[in-house]
């Protein structure tokens, strides 16, 4: 794939189709993939990766990057479309300005639960179909992939793209996953045992503002939390009141407009499963509003701009689940 | 030297429990190791390798100042200041100790920051040296040596036996206070253990890493260089870096209205983020290169100028495995020292 | 009149009135006499669209014990369709804050209008109940913010 990938943007960029090419940059170990931006031929063949690390959703960057000169070729997989596709129909992206080029994936690994697994010293990772290599200078290790595969991935939603200019590779399908199972696990708990769930993941928070920061549905330019004119203007949480108004203003701006793609909860540097507030949204909106993917498109009303007569009341969330 | 079998180890944390607070890394459910408060039946972690480092028993990241009081156009000052209760932070990596070494001459020079000092008054750091150095670790860049631990007692584990040795008079007293359950040891297994661990060291991916092309005199040179705005495209201007990092020592001062008072705290800052140098006139840091320059800049150069070539970094490879794009300083010095 | 026992836990009630029809109809149950526990503090707001997810956790932060948020019924908001907005926004906030294993009968949406001052008054004092049964709010407060 990763070749494929390198002969069609050298021949995107010697056509003059595009100027730029966002994808991902090799780092110093197997995993430590950073996104970046090349130019050159010689910039890519250097340093172009695409491989089972490279889970950055990449769409973001188009935010600031689709408004440079010139057009950037993007190589997005099906997850990062729907994120594009919902930044355009916010008007945050010029999309005319992108050139995508629509990549298939079959599941990126999460270098945190490899190394959960106690292994360290890594200095290679080398996949062969269903398991995993892994040199490390206290010695050779192998594992399942399913094992140690990104959670983001395990729930895939979608393997279809639904936005591109250029296909590499079969489009795939839409996929019913088990992605609310967990959400729908703790509905069912009584209301303390929620309570002690969520305290004692949201208590973990630092505050980094990464899940806000890499959110391809976080783009205001100025964030409530970072305006000293709203009164919640908070760089720590000061007491645990913050970390849950935080999240909960966070994932309630970003409801409707949550795309799933996971990446929340992948950069968490505590590991909170930041995901499950957003799906806890989307399943809701789901259930009372009809069926309702973010970024499918670019033209249906998003849910909470939208209303019926016939909707329910309020009083619906008293009368179902566990107290 | 004084030791103790790894079997009763488990005493030997009950014992300090007893007296004062004690903190051990511990494993979490998600495969992480975290310090937490030491409680009975609790398992100390194979891995020293700590998400937070153990600035925060020292620096935590919020912190309440002062109280104020209003009625009518009385304020009243409350002087929340208390004295800190003796603890004791088990576990703590040589890097992680030499931090304190940093922090000390930010917090401990004239003016001398008495929130830090008092907890540091009362500390006990007990370290413990590496026997399992992980890929993102450098700590040899910066002179530390992983086998030879600082800090107020030292410790080192051969498998069989923990060995203690104290450093100061704060590490005697606490030799001293479970030198019961100590009995002397014979060290020959421990320095084949330290000389495993020292070859592993040189085999690890950056022991080659070198400072030479950083330091207090290089100051134009790197602060012009073209590199910057490659290396920060991708920044996201989180602040992961910064709260997991153990010499970050930035922080940002606010007053907080209960409604029935002014509560003053501080908490930490990131020179990543876009507010940090904002002032009344405006801000003078507006693109994240700057931000993202300033970080790097402070560790590998301008720390080192005003503190006799000390680097502000430590080596210990947190900011590598969390950075949600994966830059980091080690990205920054391999860029940077090409010429 | 009843001198309330110290020791009863008495609940702070926020309630966030729409100008057009719920706080024309607290001033009806005012003109007609009826009851309604003191407890309650009314926030007039332009309408119940104007009410921010932030202002009902804010509400918590500052020590109340029960938000409750009242406006036109459906079909006749002053400004056509402010509440069809309020009534989804609520009930997936409402829905997250349970989630969260805050109690859900810590807030409540009722929508009262200009002329029923009867049910304002009933409303109240059928939420300020179920608030007190629940005792303070200890889930979603700031300790900072608590009366010393």
């Amino acid at each position: 794939m990763q070749e494929a990938m390198i002969s069609k943007a050298k021949q995107l960029l010697a056509d003059g189709t595009v100027t730029r090419v966002i994808g991902w940059k090799k780092g110093e170990f197997a995993y430590d993939i950073t996104p970046a931006i090349f130019e050159s031929s010689e910039e890519i063949d250097r340093d172009f990766v695409y491989d089972d690390f490279t889970s950055t959703n990449v769409s973001k960057y188009l935010v600031k990057e689709s408004k440079k000169e010139g057009k950037i070729l993007a190589f997005l997989k099906p997850c990062d479309t729907y994120s594009l596709n919902q930044l355009t129909k916010e008007h945050r992206v010029d999309r005319d300005n992108i050139y995508v080029v629509g990549i298939p994936s079959d599941g990126k690994l999460d270098i945190e639960k490899i190394k959960a697994k106690g292994i360290t010293g890594i200095t290679g990772v080398e996949r062969d179909g269903e398991t995993l290599k892994i040199s490390t200078v206290y010695g050779d290790e192998t594992m399942s992939v399913a094992d140690v595969m990104s959670n983001k991935c395990i729930s895939c939603k979608s393997k279809k793209h639904v936005t591109y200019d250029e296909l590499i590779g079969e489009d795939g399908e839409v996929i019913t996953s088990d992605r609310f199972d967990m959400v729908e696990k703790l509905e069912n708990m009584t209301s303390e045992e929620r309570y002690n769930f969520w305290r004692g993941e949201l208590s973990k928070c630092i505050r980094c503002n990464a899940c806000r920061n890499v959110c391809p549905a976080c783009t205001c330019e100025n964030c409530v939390f970072n305006n000293p004119d709203s009164g919640v203007e908070n760089k720590a949480a000061a007491d645990s009141f913050e970390e849950n108004m935080f999240h909960i203003i966070r994932a309630f701006h970003v409801a409707g407009r949550c795309t799933d793609c996971g990446e929340c909860s992948r950069v968490c540097p505590q590991n909170i499963p930041l995901h499950l507030l957003n799906r806890k949204f989307i399943k809701d909106i789901n259930s009372l509003y009809g069926e309702y993917q973010a970024g499918a498109d670019t033209t249906t009303k998003a849910p909470l701009n939208d209303y019926t007569t016939e909707d329910c009341e309020a009083s619906i969330v008293h009368e179902r689940g566990v107290e | 030297m004084l030791k103790i079998s790894v079997e009763k180890i488990d005493e030997l944390f009950k014992a300090i429990a007893e007296k004062q607070t004690l903190y051990i890394p511990t494993d979490r459910e998600d495969g992480a190791s975290e310090y937490k408060k030491y409680e009975d039946g609790m398992k100390l972690s194979g891995n020293l390798n700590t998400l937070r480092s153990a600035k925060d028993f020292f620096f935590p990241q919020t912190e309440n100042l002062a109280d104020f009081k209003m009625e009518g156009k009385k304020i009243e000052v409350i002087d929340i200041r208390e004295e800190a209760e003796d603890f004791v932070v088990f576990g703590v990596r040589a890097c992680d100790a030499r931090s304190f070494t940093i922090l000390d001459k930010v917090f401990l020079s004239d003016p001398v920051d008495s929130y830090y000092k008092n907890r540091r008054d009362h500390g006990t750091i007990v370290t413990m040296a590496c026997t399992k150095p992980a890929e993102t670790c450098f700590c040899q860049t910066f002179g530390i040596d992983p086998t030879e631990p600082e800090g107020d007692v030292a410790c080192w584990s051969d498998g069989e036996s923990i060995f203690f040795k104290a450093n100061t008079e704060k590490g005697q007293a606490f030799v001293d206070s479970v030198s019961g359950l100590l009995e002397d040891g014979d060290t020959t297994k421990l320095d084949e253990t330290k000389a495993k661990t020292k070859e592993i060291m040189g085999k690890l991916p950056l022991a080659n890493l070198s400072t030479e092309a950083f330091g207090g005199d290089k100051l134009m040179e790197h602060f012009k260089s073209e590199k910057w705005a490659e290396l920060s495209e991708s920044c996201l201007g989180c602040g992961t870096c910064t709260f997991v990092c153990p010499t970050c020592q930035c922080y940002d001062i606010k007053d907080f209205n209960t409604g029935n008072g002014i509560k003053r705290f501080r908490c930490w800052d990131s020179c990543m983020y876009s507010d940090f140098t904002k002032m009344a006139h405006g801000n003078i840091r507006n693109s994240q290169l700057e931000r993202f320059r300033q970080r790097f800049m402070h560790k590998l150069v301008y720390f080192p100028s005003n503190n006799n070539g000390e680097f502000g970094c430590v080596g210990c490879g947190r900011c590598m495995s969390k950075c949600p794009i994966s830059m980091n300083i080690v990205k920054v010095m391999k860029a940077l020292e090409v010429k | 009149m009843q001198v309330n026992d110290n020791k009863e836990f008495q609940p702070l009630i926020v309630a966030f009135c729409c100008n057009w029809c719920s706080y024309a109809g607290a001033d009806l149950s005012g003109t007609n006499r009826l009851n309604y526990p003191t407890n309650v503090k009314i926030i007039r707001v332009p309408c119940s669209c104007r009410v921010n997810p932030m202002f009902i956790l804010r509400a918590f932060q500052r020590g109340a014990d029960g938000v409750i948020l009242c406006g036109c019924h459906p079909g006749d908001c002053h400004y056509t369709s402010g509440n069809y907005f309020t009534r989804r926004r609520m009930t997936l906030l409402f829905s997250m804050l349970d989630f969260l294993g805050i109690e859900r009968d810590r807030t409540r949406v009722e929508w009262v209008s200009a002329a029923e001052g009867a049910k304002f008054a009933a409303t109240m004092n059928e939420f300020t109940e179920a608030v007190k049964k629940l005792g303070p709010n200890r889930r979603l407060e700031d300790l900072r913010c608590r009366k010393q």
